[in-house]
């Protein structure tokens, strides 16, 4: 990733800064300048808890270029607490039985192999929410 | 706006073609529009392609393919629409032509994609993603769709070897089409035994990188009965869009521009679903097709796994899919497909589909999708 391009995308990437609108609460990450529903601007910074559901995932098996040292491993969509879904990676997945609906909470991690410009991108990835952690039912 | 018919059309074969480049590959199918239609005069070129850039290192595609072909120094113009490109050059020619812009316009589809490797030819389709949001995270494209085969089959309670029968159809239709890449029916067990891509989708669930060119030679309705063979008819043709990334949807598995397309080219035909004879959809995924038929309302939410299982998508059902393969069977040369599902649909409509004829069709429509439904483009083509 182009350093300028990584610099922009360092507070939704590593906070999950995203927008709220101030016409209808309608809160989005990644973040917006209009909304889509009522059609306002002036969207105003909002930073998520990082709390989530998983929606659906994926293991993949055949990676894009740029993401062969990880292979395999799970993406997912999950539902923010604050309402927005959300395109990620699963962290410490592995060996955990996933399900539509489990609870999830955000992490900062390493998101792809580094590459010809040399340096590490960081990201948001969701993972299965500790069970010390977990409000019990 | 005046009516607008296909006069002529041409296909290269679907295919791994290590000696032949994207130019050689348009040419021929302009060439086979051309010969078809009977009819010289070109007065534009408009070239369908996604991905010359990022696999062929050109850019200027149109330009190289109007030098390519002898048509300088004619109006030249890449329209580019991701996995629909095919379908939004159709629409380009067809403005052009309906406005009054030009008389006779080419629209020709055109990928080069097997001289590049597997992982780099994953990361250019993901190009149609959000390069930020979903690309940037190794979110492929295959992946994306499997988030949603997964979801669609948790919702519906279903299994993925529900999925089967839109594959087996895709591969039992494209043995009989001398143009499609992978001939070879299949069976329930090869699609169960099919390696996993990103799971739940494996390799017979999704469209196989390919090259190919299309073209399609259009004129004014009023003008078409020059051409040599039958004209066809574009009595809709309509575009729809909606969020670039897929979690931005209220409901990602509602497909709102593929049923937002479809509606609006019914409406111009003043049709409905049920009066379509043969549906060429987007079926890159068999997720895809799933979406596609119940965002188009052949059938309710949930219920298009049923469809196929009963065989209606069957050529010989009440609403023929994929008929010469579609990208599953006929192969997904991604610019292209789209030009490949309309050059089909009116190879139908003319009754030259061979052995793979949908008896006594009329009306057809083709639907080219782009990203996860980010952008879909229907066509109906009467005759
Ligand atoms: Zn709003």
């Amino acid at each position: 990733m182009e350093l300028p391009r990584y610099h922009r995308l360092r507070g939704p990437y590593y906070r999950l800064e995203g927008r709220a609108c101030p016409g209808c609460s309608r809160r989005f990450v990644p973040p917006r300048s209009v909304c889509p529903t009522c059609k306002s601007g002036g969207l105003r910074p909002f930073a998520f808890c990082g709390r989530a559901t998983l929606y659906s995932w994926s293991h993949v098996l055949q990676p894009a270029r740029g993401f062969a040292s990880m292979a395999p491993y799970t993406v997912g969509m999950v539902r923010l607490e604050e309402g927005p879904l959300v395109s990620a990676q699963l962290a410490d997945a592995d060996g955990v039985e996933l399900a539509v609906g489990m609870p999830l909470e955000m992490v900062t991690r390493k998101i792809r192999d580094a590459d010809e410009h040399g340096y590490i991108v960081y990201g948001y990835k969701f993972r299965p929410l500790l069970m010390a952690t977990r409000p019990r039912p | 706006m005046r009516d607008v018919s296909v006069i002529g059309v041409g296909q290269t074969p679907v295919g791994e073609h290590w000696d032949r480049s994207l130019r050689d590959l348009a040419v021929e199918a302009i060439a086979e529009a051309r010969r078809d239609a009977g009819v010289d005069r070109v007065d534009a070129l408009y070239v369908g392609n996604m991905l010359s850039g990022e696999l062929a290192g050109q850019e200027n595609v149109a330009t190289l393919v109007a030098d390519a072909a002898g048509l300088l120094p004619k109006e030249a113009l890449k329209i580019e629409a991701a996995c629909a490109s095919g379908g939004a050059v159709l629409r380009a020619a067809y403005l052009a032509v309906a406005c009054g812009a030009h008389d006779y316009v080419l629209a020709v589809g055109v990928e080069k994609m097997t001289d590049v490797l597997t992982d780099g030819v994953t990361a250019a389709l993901a190009l149609a993603a959000d390069a930020d949001y979903e690309a940037a995270h190794g979110i492929t494209f295959a992946a994306l769709n499997a988030i949603l085969m997964r979801r669609y089959m948790h919702e519906h309670r279903a299994s993925h070897e529900d999925f089967a029968p839109f594959s087996i159809n895709a591969h039992r239709n494209a043995a009989l089409n001398p143009c499609a890449m992978y001939r070879q029916p299949i069976t329930l067990e090869d699609f169960i035994r099919s390696p996993i891509v990103a799971d739940p989708i494996n390799i017979l669930d999704s469209a196989g990188i390919s090259d190919g060119a299309a073209a399609l030679l259009v004129c004014p309705a009023s003008e078409a009965r020059r051409a040599r063979r039958p004209p066809v008819r574009i009595t809709g043709s309509a575009c729809a869009t909606d969020t670039l990334g897929l979690a931005e949807r209220t409901d990602p598995l509602v497909w709102q521009a593929v049923a937002d397309s479809a509606r609006l080219a019914c409406g111009q035909a003043k049709l409905k679903p049920k009066d379509i004879d043969l549906f060429e959809l987007h079926d890159a995924f068999t997720i895809v097709s799933v979406l596609s038929l119940e965002a188009c309302g052949f059938a309710d939410r949930g219920s298009a796994l049923k469809l196929a299982a009963e065989g209606r998508i069957a050529l010989e059902g009440d609403i023929p899919i994929c008929t010469l393969g579609g990208l599953k069977g006929r192969g997904h040369p991604v610019g292209a497909s789209g030009t490949y599902q309309l050059v089909e649909t009116a190879l139908q409509l003319r009754g030259e589909a061979g052995p793979a004829q949908v008896k006594g069709a009329s009306i057809g429509m083709a639907q080219s999708v782009g990203g996860s439904g980010s952008v879909a483009i229907t066509h109906i083509l009467q005759v």
